[in-house]
């Protein structure tokens, strides 16, 4: 299955910039790099939020999950990631890599 | 395929695409000495670095580096992900060799999906100790990940050409302030388990149960019980397919369950993770041992570095014997393998190659993964020179105890072999390693039982057994009544022999000196003392571990009443055998509650947890030696061969050798079969004796509650049932 990703950053009036992510389709290892220069992409703007909508995201591999931790360290650790609608299995994987105390899985943003 | 591309024609190796790698924009912004000078199949490469060894990835690229003695050339071999054939095989340039090492960095590979081995040319003279076929796709001794077994007994593609599959990985987890305990040994209550048989069970109640992430969903149970350690039966990886066949009888597979058959050192075993099919078993178990220790619990990991996976001269080559057997492997002079482990072979730890990779293996566990300590498999090996035979210095053990980074870590030694090797007392410490003292757990079996003749011995074992570590103080012992290779303790009191016929072996296997005694009635029975005096049985053995000086062990569900059955050596079994179940929880809640209290207690009286042995004199002033031996009558120990009783006291004001003030204990042990009359020594200073454990009463009552513990009727004497332990505290 394919993969597309877009990104849009705004102005949110008291949490300062909002870094949005749109993921969809399957994020394997080669997509994974796409995803990664989206989120240095969207680092430039320095975010306090980056929210990463993943109502439409069938599938993660480790790259993905890798990309989150890098996404950390390039932003730094006062960045809040929120992951709007995560299937199951990929909340799951984040439980079992003890990735899911580093975001907040939420239904909607704001949440 | 996600990897560099490949050409399917051959084409010769050819150096220098010089150009092309520096107008190539992606890598313009890279150091030279990163920059591609030869290429192979449309596969980038250049001479690499010879340290360290293993895969590493270096900018954009991946460093190969692997040594052997022997070989006369080597080929790196290249897959992507679970693909039938390599996507590109690259001999080595011989300027690429440094020394016995080859070392070479590819360029854009794909971390991710790549999985990688070696084909190793020389020649195969086994007399001269040499097996080399190139015809076989080689493990990386160093790999950190493994591919092949991803998933608990999934089954392989048995035609894979290269079935356990060297992978990379990443050193980008997020450890936040994690950092080892270090709480120092004595203060330790260690509990030996199984990954899967600890929450396999359907009674474990546990989302993906048997795995690395399931352990944490019990961590709440573990600190409730008080335990302070976990030590974790062997976790690398390994293959559970090895040797492994239907029962005969039942149909069901027989496997390798325990695990004591390493394919790979440096590698998690991904069928133990939730996530092994995604390769991420490494942050897996990472995230539980960060967990553990958030929640104050260390721990060790037993590790079996006696042999390998290869077997002997009719086993399968996976790694160490196609890369330089003669190296990994000690040899009889005809070339075959020596066969201390008693599986075949017995890796040559003591040639310095070898004894390297062990060290570099424990310091990457201890680094990279936080691990507290380790247990050390049929460790009297690793004492052995290359000929076999045993050292007095034996330079990997004194490597490992005076290593920088392991310096914190616990040691511990299984302190035999299965050559006959038998060094509890005598194993080469350097002030560092501690034992599992197999004499502390033959003594106290045969004590509990009710054998003659096992008071002077005992006397030493409850001490910390100075008779045996006179030099190297309590802590040098690991007293353990039961461990995963033998009877349960609840078996230890339920069977009189083993029964192993589970296995379709004839109960050919497995020990036959188990100090074992059913009490009355071979296995189940619904005999109500049999069963009081089984359940008894364990409160002694419980309640005598946890007040010995020295590091006391659990069994993983002693503390529950696990059974197996009567099978002492449930090594192939994945099933109920091995599996806790953890129903007996509810069904033995007073056992639980007992265990626990006696954990409470050790922790909260520190003159249970001395660093060094007693003097056997006051030298506080007290009035009272500090440690004192008694019989029925008090200040007269009965050490005669008929006797089957004593007591001991340890004076409170030598806790830590008089650093602390600590209450009186007094511990009176009756294993005859009629109650017995104790005179109580008196008490100074007022104080009374108070009764915490009594376990001739029935079950909630035989212990109260810490700090709340009633007086005796009586300050003079007290009443020992048949049988039975009491524990006393003077304040």
């Amino acid at each position: 299955m394919s993969f597309s990703i877009k990104s849009d950053v705004k102005d949110a009036p008291e949490s300062g910039k909002v870094a949005t992510i749109y993921l969809e389709g399957e994020l394997d290892s080669l997509s994974a790099r796409l995803f990664q220069k989206e989120i240095e992409k969207v680092a430039i703007e320095s975010p306090k939020d980056l929210v990463l909508d993943m109502e439409k995201l069938t599938f993660m591999a480790s790259a993905g999950l890798r990309v989150l931790i890098f996404s950390k360290q390039k932003i730094g650790p006062s960045l809040n990631i929120f992951l709007v609608k995560p299937q199951q299995p990929i909340v799951d994987t984040l439980e079992h890599t003890g990735l899911l105390h580093s975001v907040t899985v939420v239904e909607k943003y704001p949440a | 395929m996600a990897t560099a591309k490949a050409k399917t024609t051959k084409a010769k190796t050819k150096a220098a695409p010089v150009e092309t790698a520096i107008l190539d924009k992606s890598i313009t912004d890279i150091r030279i000495d990163y920059y591609p000078t030869h290429e192979h199949e449309g596969v980038k490469f250049r001479r690499g670095h010879a340290m360290p060894f293993g895969a590493t990835t270096v900018p954009n690229g991946v460093n190969f580096s692997i040594s052997s003695s022997a070989a006369t050339a080597c080929t790196l071999v290249l897959f992507d992900r679970g693909a039938d054939k390599p996507f590109v095989e690259i001999p080595f340039p011989d300027e690429f060799r440094v020394g016995d090492v080859y070392c070479m960095i590819v360029f854009d590979l794909d971390v991710e999906r790549l999985e990688y081995g070696y084909r190793m040319d020389g020649p195969f003279a086994p007399e001269l100790g040499h097996r080399f076929d190139k015809s076989v796709i080689l493990s990386d001794p160093y790999a950190r990940s493994l591919g092949g077994r991803d998933t608990w007994l999934a089954e392989p593609n048995w035609d894979d050409v290269y079935p356990y599959r060297s992978r990379l990985a990443f050193e980008d987890f997020d450890w936040e302030n994690d950092h080892p305990l270090e709480y120092p040994i004595e203060d330790l209550v260690i509990y030996e388990m199984h990954v899967r048989a600890f929450t396999k069970h359907e009674n474990a109640k546990v989302k993906n149960g048997g795995t690395f992430s399931a352990i944490k969903q019990k961590i709440k149970y573990l600190k409730e019980l008080g335990v302070n350690c976990i030590e974790l039966m062997p976790i690398y990886e390994y293959d559970e397919w090895e040797n492994s066949k239907p029962n005969p009888v039942t149909g069901e597979m027989l496997v390798n369950f325990w695990g004591y058959s390493t394919v790979n050192f440096f590698s998690p075993k991904a069928g133990y993770a939730a996530t092994g099919k995604f390769g991420m078993q490494v942050d897996e178990l990472k995230t539980v041992i960060k967990e553990l220790h958030k929640n104050g619990i260390e721990v060790i990991l037993d590790v079996v570095f006696n042999h390998t996976a290869e077997g002997d001269h009719r086993g399968h080559t996976i790694s160490f014997r196609g890369i330089d057997n003669k190296t990994y492997y000690m040899l009889t002079p005809e070339g075959y393998y020596f066969n201390f482990s008693g599986t075949g072979n017995t890796l040559n730890c003591n040639n310095p190659v070898v004894r390297d990779m062990v060290l570099d293996c424990l310091r990457y566990w201890a680094a990279d993964y936080h691990i507290d300590g380790f247990r050390f498999d049929l460790a009297a090996i690793l004492g052995r020179a290359q000929d076999g035979s045993p050292l007095s210095n034996p330079p990997l053990l004194e490597s490992l105890a005076y290593d920088p980074i392991l310096a914190k870590c616990k040691l511990i030694a299984e302190a035999w072999d299965a050559g006959g090797l038998y060094q509890v007392g005598t194993f080469p410490a350097y002030g560092r390693w501690a034992e599992w003292n197999g004499k502390y757990r033959d003594t106290l079996r045969k004590f509990l039982k009710g054998d003659e003749g096992q008071i002077g011995e005992m006397v030493q074992r409850i001490q910390g057994s100075p008779d045996l570590y006179y030099y190297r103080g309590p802590t040098a012992s690991i007293n353990f009544i039961t461990c995963h290779d033998g009877f349960t303790l609840y078996d230890t009191f339920a069977y009189n022999e083993k029964h192993n016929e589970a296995n379709a072996e004839d109960n050919r296997d497995g020990a036959n000196d188990n100090n074992s005694w059913n009490c009355g009635a071979e296995g189940e029975t619904d005999d109500i003392e049999i069963n009081f005096l089984r359940r008894k049985q364990i409160k002694n053995a419980l309640a005598i571990l946890l007040v010995s000086q020295g590091v006391p062990m659990i069994l993983m569900g002693d503390e529950m009443g696990r059974t197996k059955q009567g099978n002492n050596n449930t090594y192939c079994h994945d099933n109920e055998l091995n599996w806790l179940d953890w129903s007996l929880l509810k069904k033995n809640q007073h056992l639980f509650e007992f265990t626990q209290s006696l954990i409470r207690f050790r922790k909260a009286h520190p003159v249970l947890r001395s660093s060094t042995h007693f003097t056997h004199t006051d030298y506080v002033g007290s009035g009272y030696q500090d440690i004192s031996f008694h019989g029925t009558n008090a200040w007269a120990l009965d050490g005669s061969p008929g006797s089957r009783s004593f007591a001991f006291m340890l004076d409170g004001e030598h806790a830590k050798q008089g650093a602390i003030k600590d209450d009186t204990i007094y511990v009176a042990m009756n294993m005859y079969w009629e109650g017995l009359s104790f005179d109580l020594p008196p008490l100074s200073n007022g104080r009374q004796w108070h009764v915490f454990v009594n376990t001739d009463m029935p079950e909630k009552e035989a212990v109260n509650t810490l700090g709340k513990e009633p007086r005796t009727d009586s300050q003079s004497h007290v009443l020992v049932g048949p049988r039975s332990v009491m524990i006393l505290v003077g304040k």
